[in-house]
């Protein structure tokens, strides 16, 4: 069979320069990927060129664009005060974000893994379903739970014995604790299916190798299992990472920026599309950017030398 | 014999407590996953007194009110918002499908120079972020006149079929056996025929995964359409409810928007589950 297939590559090959039915191919192949073509074409690769151009305008929409060369570039790192809070603030939200949620996800995937007789599809599914809802409707259910006064969590706290439970959105020290809460709460299960579909590529029989050798459970989960699933905590650490330095919904809807939540991303939309600055909001668009970008080949770069 | 059963009697005792342990547990860990969504609900038909006043502990409401919807109907024409969201989200996911899939087919099997590349150009767009491209987007559909119009909203996401599909697309054919499409090649069928006729129809858990993921993400999105779409006519609810945010105070009423903004999307979880939870969209990215 496999020498079959092998002879009619080759004849294959040899056919393809004058066959008729290889050009008629190569025709339908270029039309099939044309409307996704086209559409990166205008949409990503056009956009980003015109994107990197306007970082070097002076721009509101409504006049034409002015070219100020570097000058934005050179505001954001020298005049501007807010930038260096703002990417403080983002990173913050990465720092604690993403160790956060790889590890809650990753122990969601652990109780969900197990073969325990129960309803283990009603409990995925209910871990799943924040990760479902849109951010601006559940950011608002969360921003009234959180209320200092009247919300869910302060009358639990209050109930269990804390007297003075933290403002939370009203006070600038949990104001980004908040945010994090919120979206730790909202993604943890995405990435637990995830980790799902990782830990089924472990096979049993390292853990029954394992057990023979007399390595209790929590051996078993540093040495088996937190090294197996390396190639999808690498994934879901950059899906992560891109995900906490985008942030931006949660922040506009719940405190709008204010106590030091802001982030990066929250910034370029509210330069772009409140005060209308077109150009300096394309110039930190593409620095945010670029630090992401960094961060991804950094890590893809790292990796080789851990696998090597 | 009563000597092997007491250990085995024991192992069976402890399985079961431990089970029970484990099942109250997750009991535990879900009913405080899902509160928040369930309490949006229940607090949707609260006065918004009661909000304040009363222990936030409460979860029934009392007085039972739908007066918050009532003033939500006032502010907006709701069904209007609600059936623009239904019918976008359910055309673009649907064309952004064909895209994808067309794309992901000629990727997958059609043999033409350049066919790595594109791939790779499709695929890089996961990594750029949205917000690089915004700005000129806006810009572009300001050029083309189609700003105020749901055209702005389908052309882009349909010609851009999302990076993410056309990966899940691609696997998915692949794993598609060959002999199908040789027996129909034969048959002298054309590669059209043989997509529309054989392949389409042989992928329908893919097409299902794609078309409800995409559906969440149209129904919640709200930039690009905030950007676009300046009458308020043509919103769909999820934008309503974000500028609904900026303005209203009363916050049971903005609670009944966020729940008419859960529900559609928690309807459809409920009925096509597995293909939200499907593995294979997250098994393309495991393997990066």
């Amino acid at each position: 069979m496999h020498q079959i297939n092998q002879d009619l590559k080759a004849a294959a090959a040899r056919h393809r320069r004058k066959n008729p039915l290889k050009r008629q191919e190569a025709l339908t192949g270029w039309l099939f990927v044309a409307p996704a073509l086209i559409g990166f074409a205008i949409f990503t690769a056009f956009s980003m060129c015109y994107s990197l151009y306007i970082s070097f305008t002076d721009w509101n929409i409504l006049s034409d664009p002015k070219f100020v060369g570097w000058q934005n570039y050179v505001n954001l790192f020298t005049r501007d005060i807010f930038f260096g809070e703002y990417l403080w603030n983002t990173i913050y939200y990465v720092l604690f974000l993403v160790p956060s949620v790889l590890v809650i996800s990753l122990f969601f995937a652990i109780l969900l893994n197990k073969t325990f007789k129960g309803f283990t599809s009603f409990y995925r599914a209910s871990l799943f379903l924040p990760s479902i809802i849109s951010t601006v409707a559940i950011a608002l259910v969360w921003k009234w739970l959180l209320n200092s006064q009247s919300g869910t969590i302060n009358g639990i706290l209050r109930w269990i014995g804390i007297s003075q439970p933290p403002q939370w959105l009203l006070d600038a020290k949990w104001a980004k604790l908040s945010i994090i809460l919120m979206r730790i709460w909202q993604m943890s299960g995405y990435y637990m299916v995830m980790y799902l579909t990782g830990l089924q590529t472990i096979p049993s029989s390292l853990y029954e190798a394992a057990r023979v050798d007399g390595a209790n459970k929590l051996q078993q989960l540093f040495f088996i299992t937190v090294p197996m699933l390396s190639p999808t905590t690498f994934a879901i650490m950059i899906l992560l990472v891109l995900e906490a330095f985008n942030i931006f919904e949660a922040v506009m809807i719940m405190t709008e920026g204010s106590l030091g939540t802001s982030s990066l991303m929250y910034y370029v939309y509210r330069l772009a599309f409140a005060s209308y600055r077109m150009g300096y909001a394309s110039a930190l668009a593409w620095i945010l950017f670029l630090i992401i970008l960094v961060f991804t080949i950094l890590r893809f770069v790292l990796k080789k030398d851990e696998v090597m | 014999m009563s000597n092997q059963g007491t250990p085995r009697l024991s192992m069976r005792t402890r399985r079961i407590v431990s089970d029970t342990c484990f099942n109250f547990f997750m009991m535990i860990l879900c009913i405080i996953v899902i509160y928040p969504v369930v309490w949006a609900i229940f607090s949707s038909f609260k006065a918004n007194q009661q909000l304040f006043s009363e222990s936030p502990l409460n979860l029934i409401p009392r007085p039972f009110t739908t007066e918050n919807y009532a003033k939500l109907m006032s502010i907006y024409d709701v069904q209007r918002m609600v059936f623009n969201g239904l019918y976008l989200s359910i055309l673009i996911p649907l064309l952004s499908m064909l895209t994808s899939s067309l794309a992901a087919y000629a990727l997958a099997r059609l043999d033409f120079k350049g066919r790595n590349l594109v791939f790779l150009l499709l695929i890089s767009t996961m990594m750029i972020p949205g917000y690089v491209t915004l700005i000129p987007n806006f810009a572009i559909m300001v050029k083309l006149r189609l700003l105020n119009s749901h055209l702005a909203l389908i052309l882009r996401s349909a010609l851009s079929g999302s990076a993410t599909s056309i990966f899940l697309f691609r696997q998915y054919f692949l794993s598609i056996p060959r002999d199908l499409e040789n027996a129909a090649i034969i048959d002298g069928c054309s590669w059209r025929g043989v997509f529309f006729r054989i392949i389409l129809p042989n992928s329908k858990p893919a097409i299902a995964t794609v078309v409800i993921l995409s559906f969440r993400e149209t129904w919640n999105a709200f930039l690009w359409p905030q950007l676009v779409l300046q009458d308020d006519k043509l919103w769909t609810w999820t934008l309503a409810l974000k500028v609904l945010s900026e303005f209203e105070t009363n916050q049971s009423v903005l609670l009944a928007g966020a729940v008419i903004s859960i529900v559609p999307v928690l309807i459809i979880y409920i009925l096509c589950q597995k293909y939200f939870v499907n593995s294979q969209v997250n098994a393309g990215f495991g393997g990066i």
